[in-house]
């Protein structure tokens, strides 16, 4: 492998395309196929550590395709947040896919060609997001993201998948259309260029109460970040199969949310601006409700996957209270919570997902007592629940830890008191799961199909038979949550690199 | 040779009219005249580029010195439009034969040829000629002959489209004849830009408001602004699917460039837009013609209906575009001109295919095309998507441009306006996107195959022309940038 | 004041006239008619224009020293052509409607498009739930 880093950065985006076109003439050969996406995501997995390495040792990379319009160009750079982006999203594809195959055999869905493709368009898509160059790169690959994932939303085909579907297309492609577009472009008038820059690119002479309007649109605008009330899509989205829910909802699709937040607060705005202008605060406290709501309604979920989601939307409010509050602590720990929620969720993702195939349930209150037929899946729901709660021995410890000093930094006492009672809530939703599972025996047994969720119904036509024989989910599967789970423990034991590349973000380019 | 192009523009498609009678057999006359489209094409190219590189191109008929005589006058705005025109027209052709096989009875086949040569002769003649009444003129063979193109449709609604498009559109001609005529009195030229010199010196007299009212209201009846909008949804939606795909692409366009002509070339634009309140009336109609046709477009049944109601909306952002009254936002209007064909003829070329093996475009019979007819539907979800403005696609480059021209005027509600707007597109092409891919065919519905080639051909180099110019916007943004900067006065 | 702009007056009432008949009258021929009255006065009014007081009919021949200006004339010829032109097309349109509606009448016309277009909306829903 001697290509330059120039052509390794754009392999990352190319080599997904590339898949779809493997994976669409290997159409009728599922194993083929499945070879296919797995040697993709292998090789993007190498390509994107290697770029890991050429960062550490301090190289700058910038590659210019074209100019769309003057100075309007697509072109990519490689700086440590996206880094961090990329590394987490093509390894998690790697696992995601391994899972995938488990989930979707087992679970005999239709239409897995056009599965497995939206799947790598998005991947790749993600890779233009995370190594984008200038705020309009980035604004084309989020676009992307949200078409590519609209087909993987609406799966199932059903009339409840098509509503989820409406949903999420309406609400993404409407903030981004409406207010991130207005955003970038009001950002472009002002300034003359898009391009991320150390230290943001206003003058500091900026009118605040315009700069200040174009923070809130930013915010709004950014929709995949689901900052209150533009959240629905994401609970929405659940209808889509778990794998989709895994990767996208709980990690690529959000990230890219939060990840173009912490880009704009950071690159676009610059933390200094930032701190002074009048909707900071407001925005805070915004994202502060989000969190508390979110995780109130998670409570009253019974639908395990519908709970995920809203705990997904309060994790969300953390990142982006984060990298709102302006201090290099808040964005410290707001990228290490992207990657330290990321594994933390998707574990939880794979573990209900695994539920669903093995023992065809998807409501909380009839996993009770599963612990004893599905131990490995509980007690890796068990350790990923302590990351996203943010408790040792898992990764999600450090990323609270920094965002809770972040809000004593900048006394914002009422925030702090917000993630304290959030992080409480979350142990109240989360932890009763595996130990119901484990400590509590099964509920009187109710066989009539309309308790159980549309998803299964067709498969748990026999209820009574799949109640006896329920094992654990299949191997490839089992896999895949076994590895997430060890992330979210590794991560407690060497955060070193993570915390080298979030300490990064606001050294590089200076 | 080369100094006789802009007449020669003209009169190859109206020569080729009467030849396409002697020929027989459809096919012949199917093939002579995409010649015919071919050749005007290849004079559009060639006069656009001498126009860039030489400036403005002044051609007098039969040697009569202007103002006396008539002149051709190609400058950049003209040169870009004819290369519109003949472009689509051109593209369009490919697949007429495969088209009117369907849906015009075979006796029928040799006059629909020499109509739609006639209606492209008119439009080029339109754009080209530098003499007011000679517009009036060509406008009225080119609308006569749609008046019958459009009659031509299977549906007998084709025939009540035709008759009340004749009526607003004579009403709208006439108008445009009596402004003309006022100006001669007023001026004693014909020539426009004679009339330009002229005209400020009487701009202060009623009988120049009144002709200007005339003119404009005449223009705005035949570019069918909200509210004079009427005729255009019936008309597109029974005409054959080939003069859909043709008109909508061309035929709103042209009177748009006569409305720029008018109110930047010959009445000036401090007269148009400082003396008198089009500025606002511009921005208020356009603004109410996006949300009212773009909500009309919501509720239709008929999928050409969507997509006629869709077009009344562009036009609105068009006019949006020119009531800024700036070089931006006239580079944005001249943009969308270019990017709203290339969308529009591709989307209404598809939805012939879907006639042609359908029969019908009911929104129902969509369901589950999206497997029968993978190709055609993926050009109308590619062409859908650059009608709503998503990167990559032309129409995100007219709308960045439409969006920094209400910015650098500081109009923020309107730019807040225009993106919901384009949100009502989002849910009128995605309830087509949804019944093709995600809905069941209906019960009786027979399995149908994807559209012939020739239908796919013109399909898809439409297509990509249009993630082409969505990426690569040299050429159309430097040729909009730089009629528009000439429109100005500024050179560029 | 008024006489003097005597053909002024009849171009606008011409106007008028024919643009209400087109306008009020749903009987499809008369609209026709209402459009060439309303063409008409556009002609006078070219007409009127090109006189010059005192001038006759612009013919060169011997002592006429003052002649109206010819070319609104012939502007106008060719506006009368267009007109006649558009008139036969009306009444041709007219006469396929009559063979496809059986009415000229617009009310009876619309009245059948809706049932039209109810009935296919009908056959759309009911396919939607099949």
């Amino acid at each position: 492998m001697n290509f330059s880093i120039e052509v390794m950065l754009q392999l990352t985006i190319v080599i997904p395309l590339l898949t779809i076109v493997g994976i669409i003439l290997a159409n009728n050969r599922p194993n083929i196929r499945e070879g296919i996406t797995i040697s993709a995501s292998i090789l993007l997995l190498f390509i994107v550590t290697s770029l890991y390495q050429s960062l550490l040792s301090g190289k700058n990379v910038n590659v210019f395709w074209w100019d769309i319009m003057p100075n309007l160009s697509i072109s990519f750079s490689i700086e440590p947040l996206g880094m961090l982006f990329a590394l987490i999203a093509s390894f998690l594809w790697l696992i995601t896919t391994f899972y995938a195959i488990g989930y979707m055999r087992s679970h005999q869905e239709e239409n897995q060609t056009r599965f497995y493709s939206c799947f790598a368009l998005a991947i790749s898509a993600v890779m233009g997001i995370a190594f984008s160059d200038n705020l309009f790169t980035l604004f084309v690959f989020y676009e992307v993201l949200t078409l590519s994932t609209y087909p993987l939303v609406t799966h199932a085909g059903t009339e409840k998948a098509k509503q989820g579907g409406r949903v999420y297309l309406g609400i993404l492609l409407s903030t981004s259309i409406a207010f991130f577009l207005l955003a970038i472009a009001g950002t472009w008038f002002i300034t003359g260029t898009l391009d991320f820059k150390q230290g943001g690119i206003f003058n500091p002479d900026v009118d605040k109460a315009i700069a200040g309007a174009l923070l809130v649109l930013f915010i709004f605008g950014i929709g995949k970040a689901a900052i209150m009330p533009f959240h629905r899509w994401l609970p929405a989205a659940m209808v889509a199969p778990t794998p989709v829910s895994a990767l996208l909802h709980a990690v690529a699709v959000v990230k890219a949310g939060v990840f173009t937040i912490l880009k704009v607060c950071v690159f676009i705005f610059g933390l200094d601006l930032l701190a002074i202008l009048p909707t900071t605060q407001f925005l805070l406290y915004l994202a502060g409700a989000s969190v508390l709501l979110a995780s109130i309604v998670a409570m009253r979920q019974d639908n395990l996957k519908a709970r995920l989601a809203y705990s997904t939307i309060s994790q969300l409010g953390y990142i982006t209270i984060g990298a709102l509050l302006a201090t290099s602590s808040g964005v410290i720990g707001s990228s290490m919570h992207i990657a330290t929620h990321a594994f933390g969720k998707i574990t939880l993702f794979f573990c209900a997902g695994a539920i669903l195939v093995a023992a065809h349930k998807s409501k909380i209150s009839e996993m009770r007592g599963l612990g004893r037929q599905m131990p490995l899946t509980m007690i890796a729901f068990f350790i990923g629940s302590l990351s996203i709660i943010g408790v040792p021995p898992t990764g999600g410890t450090w990323s609270k830890w920094f965002l809770l000093m972040g809000t004593i930094e900048t006394e914002q006492w009422i925030l702090m008191v917000v993630l304290m009672i959030s992080s409480l809530l979350n142990i109240a939703y989360l932890l009763p799961i595996p130990f119901h599972a484990f400590f509590s025996n099964p509920l009187p047994e109710k066989h009539d199909a309309s308790s159980s969720n549309h998803e299964s119904v067709d498969l748990a036509s026999n209820v009574d038979q799949s109640q006896v024989q329920i094992k654990e989910a299949p191997w490839p599967s089992l896999l895949a949550i076994g590895i997430t789970t060890f992330g979210c423990l590794f991560l407690f034991i060497y955060p070193q690199p993570l915390f080298d590349l979030a300490t990064a973000i606001l050294a590089s380019g200076q | 040779m080369i100094s006789h192009l802009p007449i020669l523009q003209v009169i190859v498609p109206l020569m080729a009219a009467p030849i396409c009678l002697l020929l027989k057999r459809s096919q012949l006359v199917w093939l002579f005249s995409l010649f015919a489209s071919a050749i005007a094409f290849i004079i559009s190219v060639l006069l656009l580029q001498q126009v860039m590189t030489s400036g403005v191109i002044s051609y007098e008929l039969g040697g009569w010195e202007a103002p006396w005589g008539i002149e051709y006058r190609i400058d950049k705005l003209n040169a870009f439009l004819l290369l519109i025109i003949s472009a689509i027209s051109t593209v369009v052709l490919i697949a007429a034969q495969t088209s009117i096989e369907k849906e015009i009875p075979k006796e029928k086949h040799t006059l629909f040829y020499i109509l739609y040569l006639l209606s492209l002769t008119g439009m080029l003649g339109i754009v080209s000629t530098g003499d007011a009444f000679n517009v009036f003129v060509f406008l009225e063979i080119s609308s006569l002959s749609a008046y019958a193109l459009i009659a031509l449709g299977q549906d007998r609604r084709a025939l009540w489209a035709s008759y009340q498009y004749l009526i607003m559109g004579t009403i709208g001609a006439t108008f445009i004849l009596i402004g003309i005529g006022l100006m001669y009195q007023m001026t004693g030229t014909l020539n426009m830009q004679d009339l330009s010199q002229r005209l400020p010196e009487v701009a202060q007299t009623r009988t120049v408001f009144t002709a200007f009212a005339f003119v404009i209201v005449g223009v705005c009846l035949k570019l069918a602004l909200f509210p004079l909008h009427l005729w255009l949804p019936n008309a597109y939606a029974y005409a054959p699917s080939i003069v859909t795909a043709f008109f909508a692409a061309t035929a709103t366009k042209v009177a748009i460039y006569l409305l720029i002509r008018f109110t930047f070339t010959v009445f000036g634009l401090s007269f148009s837009f400082t003396t008198l309140p089009l500025q606002g009336l511009f921005l208020l109609l356009g603004l109410t013609g996006i949300f009212v046709a773009s909500s009309a477009a919501i509720y239709q049944n008929n999928v050409k209906h969507v997509f006629a109601y869709s077009s009344i909306a562009q036009v609105g952002y068009i006019i949006v575009g020119l009531s800024t009254s700036t070089i931006t936002g006239l580079t944005a209007t001249l943009l969308h001109l270019f990017n709203h064909a290339l969308m529009k003829s591709a989307i209404f070329l598809a939805l012939g295919a879907v006639v042609y093996r359908l029969g019908n475009v009911q929104l129902s019979s969509f369901n589950g095309l999206g497997r029968q007819m993978p190709l055609t539907m993926a050009a109308i979800v590619i062409g859908g998507l650059s009608l709503i403005g998503v990167p990559l696609t032309v129409g995100f480059v007219s709308k960045w441009y439409l969006l920094t021209a209400l910015l650098e005027k500081g109009w923020w509600p309107v730019a807040i306006l225009i993106l919901l707007g384009s949100l009502l597109a989002v849910i009128y092409v995605w309830r087509i996107v949804e019944a093709a891919y995600f809905k069941k065919p209906l019960a009786d519905s027979v399995p149908v195959k994807e559209a012939p080639l020739f239908f796919l051909i013109p399909i898809w180099l439409l297509i990509t022309a249009n993630i082409y110019f969505g990426i690569d916007t040299r050429l159309s943004l430097q040729v909009a940038s730089a009629a528009a900067q000439s429109l100005f006065g500024v050179s560029p | 004041m008024i006489i003097g702009l005597f053909n002024d007056w009849v171009v606008v009432v011409l106007m008028m006239i024919g643009l209400y008949i087109v306008i009020a009258h749903g009987n499809l021929i008369k609209k026709i008619v209402g459009l060439a009255i309303f063409q008409t006065s556009v002609f006078i009014l070219y007409i009127s224009m090109a006189n010059v007081e005192g001038g006759s009919a612009p013919i060169l021949a011997e002592g006429i020293k003052q002649f109206s200006n010819p070319l609104p004339h012939v502007l106008i010829l060719t506006a009368i052509v267009v007109g006649v032109a558009t008139t036969a097309l009306g009444l041709a349109l007219v006469v396929r409607i009559k063979e496809a509606y059986g009415s000229i009448e617009e009310e009876d016309i619309q009245h059948l498009d809706n049932k039209t277009q109810d009935e296919t909306e009908i056959q759309a829903t009911e396919g939607d739930q099949s």
